[in-house]
């Protein structure tokens, strides 16, 4: 088991490397830059030329790469272009964000989508499965910011049950601890704070929960389908087990291998519709961070650093998927 | 009273847009206490749905189950779910064809075995881990320690099987029903496997209902043999007189394809003609009457019926006999 986590990790270094020449590369060639973004389109030749030799780019590109490969080891990003502070810190304000956001998304997607999926498998055929297979084709046809227009304004214009946007209200003083803030409000003892962190939570988390929510479900179903046929669910039967026992410990636990490597890929694919949901709702994680740095500034460093950022953290899912996959399965545990 | 009697049983499988199809159509046997009784024939006669409506492991949609199946007196097919639950398991205990796919794969053995002593007696995880490994003991299996522990692809398929047959058998159930339980296996494994059958029946006084279409499985083990052609027993008859004289002519056919070590060598086989689809239906004529060597005009004016002269049950027009074939 360790070799095959010590093997994973060194592939992922191999990947990260390999990835971050391709960003490196790409991010230099689009149209436009720091410097053009700073200065504006009217300013003077030689400002540009000053800027850009501040900043480093006047050199190879290779040269560049190997100065930021030198900097990454040592665990430093350098400084936003845009505000002048580090890249670290910049990044760490906006992560918490998005990973309480992803959090919650995944809790709904797997905490409904797997019983629905169930569902669905146990009444083949019938209205319910119906209803739940057409449910799920929208779900996943649905594109994320539609759905989420379409929700903040029913749901927070018309009727008012939920904030339209923003992770906390304004004029509630809540403690930091984490940057997590239902964790937060829990940790400090601050009720309120969180009940209203969460009240804020819940919109957002449940736009960017429908994709994968409706992935979740259609996967459970044909896998409990598959598993409610095997003979090893007769034998179980046959031995006049309570239903509970035979859901739980023989059909459920088989029919969730497949489940725990979609449960994977769509958290790899949450990064993603973290970015949509989060401009709807103004919600000021990665994804407004990774739209403002291309948009806005051409934040070479910022950008750099969020996508390796996303990239480690879907290997590292997909490498806890991997394992915990092994945990279920006898059968796939090898040396 | 025997311990199981099957009256009537029929299933009949329903799909939309589809003719009703009898799998299984008016069968009668009856077990008793203790005995080894034999389900005999071909693929699709029905054997194996028979054996699944007595459990009421039909799935629930798709089929109708008429007749009765008393065990003890009671009708099993009067039952509830939960009361049917109570029943398998703990009274009648099952084995399964295939022992790779009839295990859990991702469930340790030990805890397979456990589970079915924690459902019947209540036993907690300790008192039933403990038994477990005593069965497993029991059922031949070398080093249950280890094995309790182990997962199915682990162990080999004769393992497999004997680990399936101890968690049938853990309750001590009056009936067990083995549905083509060597099927699967190596031959060598297939006799071991018969024997500890044989042995764990006549140890425990378990009625055993051994389904097969290996007339050699039913020579070494049955008491009495029913032959099933096309969802209807056509012969019943205690085991002697089965192999001393066949007189359905499908009985016969079956005992003809056996290979037999006594003829010259180079003697051809006798196979049966045709195959089980090359039947006409029950209500027409008797089923086996294309295939038959024996067939008269009156085979084809409506179902035999199941004549018992107190030697044999046979539905049949006109048997084989064996007097003549001797002369000749």
């Amino acid at each position: 088991m360790l070799r095959v986590v010590v093997r994973r990790l060194l592939q992922m270094v191999v990947t990260l490397i390999a990835l971050s020449a391709l960003i490196f590369v790409w991010l230099r060639s689009l149209p436009g830059g720091p410097v053009e973004a700073l200065l504006g389109e009217r300013a003077t030749p030689e400002r540009r030329a000053l800027l850009t030799k501040a900043l480093g780019y006047d050199q190879p590109i290779w040269v560049q790469y190997g100065k930021f490969l030198e900097r990454v080891v040592t665990g430093n990003f350098g400084n936003s272009i845009r505000s002048g502070d580090s890249v670290a810190a910049t990044i760490g304000r906006a992560f918490p964000a998005t990973i309480e956001l992803s959090v919650a998304a995944l809790i709904i997607a797997v905490g409904i989508g797997i019983p629905l999926g169930y569902l669905a498998a146990r009444h083949r055929g019938r209205i319910l499965d119906n209803v739940i297979v057409v449910g799920t084709l929208l779900g996943i046809a649905i594109p994320i910011f539609f759905l989420g227009y379409l929700l903040k304004d029913q749901l927070t214009q018309g009727l008012h049950w939920f904030p339209p946007s923003g992770r906390q209200s304004v004029g509630i003083d809540a403690t930091r601890v984490t940057g997590f803030f239902v964790l937060d409000g829990l940790l400090t003892r601050e009720f309120d704070a969180a009940a209203d962190a969460l009240w804020h939570l819940i919109l957002p988390a449940v736009t960017l929960a429908t994709i994968p929510l409706a992935v979740i479900t259609r996967i459970t179903r044909g896998s409990v389908l598959e598993v409610l046929g095997e003979d090893y669910v007769r034998t179980a039967e046959a031995k006049g087990l309570r239903t509970r026992t035979i859901r739980g410990r023989h059909v459920l636990r088989n029919a969730l291998l497949p489940v725990t490597t979609t449960i994977g890929l769509q958290t790899g694919a949450l990064l993603g519709g973290a970015i949509l949901t989060e401009r709807v709702y103004n919600w000021g994680g990665l994804g407004s961070l990774i739209s403002d740095s291309i948009t806005g500034s051409r934040d070479y460093p910022v950008l750099q650093a969020l996508i390796l950022l996303a990239a480690f953290v879907f290997v590292v899912i997909n490498l806890i998927v991997d394992l915990s996959y092994a945990l279920i399965d006898p059968r796939v545990r090898v040396g | 009273m025997p311990l199981l009697d099957v009256q009537d049983l029929s299933v009949v499988f329903k799909r939309r847009g589809e003719q009703p199809f009898a799998a299984v159509d008016g069968v009668s046997f009856s077990v008793e206490a203790g005995q080894t009784v034999g389900l005999v024939g071909e693929s699709g006669c029905g054997k194996s749905v028979t054996s699944l409506a007595i459990m009421g492991l039909l799935p629930k949609r798709g089929n109708s189950v008429s007749g009765q199946v008393l065990f003890d007196g009671l009708d099993l097919l009067g039952l509830s779910d939960n009361e049917m639950r109570d029943r398998r398991g703990r009274d009648i205990g099952m084995i399964f064809q295939d022992p790779l796919s009839s295990l859990n794969p991702v469930v340790p053995i030990g805890v397979q075995v456990a589970e079915v002593l924690q459902r019947h007696q209540g036993q907690d995880r300790r008192e039933s881990t403990r038994n477990a490994r005593e069965l497993l003991d029991a059922v031949g299996i070398p080093d249950p320690d280890r094995r309790l522990k182990e997962y199915p692809h682990q162990i080999s398929g004769g393992m497999r099987q004997r680990a399936l047959i101890a968690m049938a058998l853990a309750c001590k159930p009056r009936l067990l029903i083995a549905d083509e339980p060597t099927t699967a296996l190596d031959v060598t494994i297939q006799a071991q496997i018969l024997t500890l059958l044989k042995e764990l029946v006549n140890g425990t006084g378990s009625a055993l209902i051994m389904i097969t279409h290996d007339l050699g499985v039913v020579a070494g083990l049955c008491d009495t043999v029913n032959v099933l052609y096309a969802g209807k027993v056509v012969e019943t008859t205690e085991r002697h007189r089965l192999f001393a004289a066949p007189r359905h002519p499908y009985t016969n056919g079956l005992m003809n394809s056996i290979p037999r070590l006594d003829l010259p060598r180079g003697t051809p086989l006798t196979p049966i003609r045709g195959s089980v689809n090359d039947n006409i239906p029950w209500r027409e004529g008797c089923a086996f009457a294309p295939r038959c060597d024996n067939v008269l005009d009156v085979c084809l004016e409506g179902t035999p019926p199941l004549v018992d002269d107190g030697y044999a049950a046979l539905r049949c027009n006109n048997p084989v006999s064996h007097a003549q074939e001797v002369a000749s």
